[in-house]
């Protein structure tokens, strides 16, 4: 099916950390699915997994508290040679530039989330504005 | 959290019955390992062959466990890892922070 056809899903989640095995899920079936892929589709299809939950928890974390309604967009553009991830939040945001990588001889238990998606797709932009922040996510499919 | 907790060669086992440990279940992993330490149960084997996923908060919780029980002289080791679990502690270095067990004799032979 991913062999021809270029796709997107598009889901929209209320910000509970329940949702996130659903999401995993679908990157995972995305990435066993990616029938062109020539590298390892097992790892691709954990790595999908990781990286969605790594930034819906990020969204969830950062989303707006106060309002029971408040909602995560999670879209996936899958195309020929390129998978990219969008993960829109209606949160404060953050500082994207100022979180550093892991200090591996002092681990810490936590800010390994942004590590993971760094070094395991090919780039990540952050963009901020008033009322709404993207997190997008590129994996060339090579 | 699915756990479940058995005491083997004087070592008390956490078995992790959950496949997944991610942001949802994580603190709740978390809880339950300090809630040990408390108890004094400070030789832990925690026994992850069902968990075939683990993201940073999941490898968070554990780390945390294993500090704390470090810091009463104990130990926070694992067992039955799953390679694709194994990969993200390889990623994180975390591989060089747990003794990281085939099974749990090896766990036993090597603690005693």
């Amino acid at each position: 099916m991913c062999s021809t056809t270029n796709f997107q899903v598009d889901v929209v989640i209320p910000t509970q950390t329940k949702y996130l095995h659903l999401i995993g899920s679908i990157g995972e079936h995305i990435g066993k699915d990616l029938e062109d892929f020539s590298g390892d589709r097992e790892a691709l299809a954990y790595h999908l997994n990781l990286v969605l939950t790594e930034a819906t928890t990020n969204a969830i974390k950062h989303a707006n508290s106060d309002d029971p309604k408040d909602t995560v967009r999670i879209n996936i553009d899958i195309q020929e040679q390129e998978l990219i991830i969008r993960v829109y939040d209606h949160g404060q945001g953050f500082d994207f530039e100022s979180v550093p990588n892991p200090d591996f001889d002092h681990p810490k238990e936590q800010g390994m989330g942004l590590f993971f998606i760094k070094t395991l797709m090919d780039s990540v932009t952050y963009t901020s504005s008033d009322d709404c922040n993207v997190l997008e996510i590129r994996k060339l499919l090579l | 959290m699915n756990v479940t907790e058995e005491n083997i060669n004087d070592f008390n086992v956490l078995f992790v019955l959950d496949e997944r440990i991610d942001a949802h279940n994580s603190a709740e992993l978390k809880d339950y390992i300090l809630h040990m330490i408390e108890l004094n149960k400070v030789n832990i084997i925690v026994q992850l062959e069902q968990v075939r996923f683990v993201d940073s908060s999941g490898l968070g919780a554990l780390l945390s466990g294993f500090k704390h029980a470090e810091a009463k002289s104990g130990k926070l080791s694992l067992s039955n890892v799953q390679n694709q679990v194994l990969s993200m502690f390889e990623l994180t270095r975390l591989n060089r922070v747990f003794e990281i067990h085939t099974d749990l004799d090896e766990a036993f032979d090597i603690g005693e």
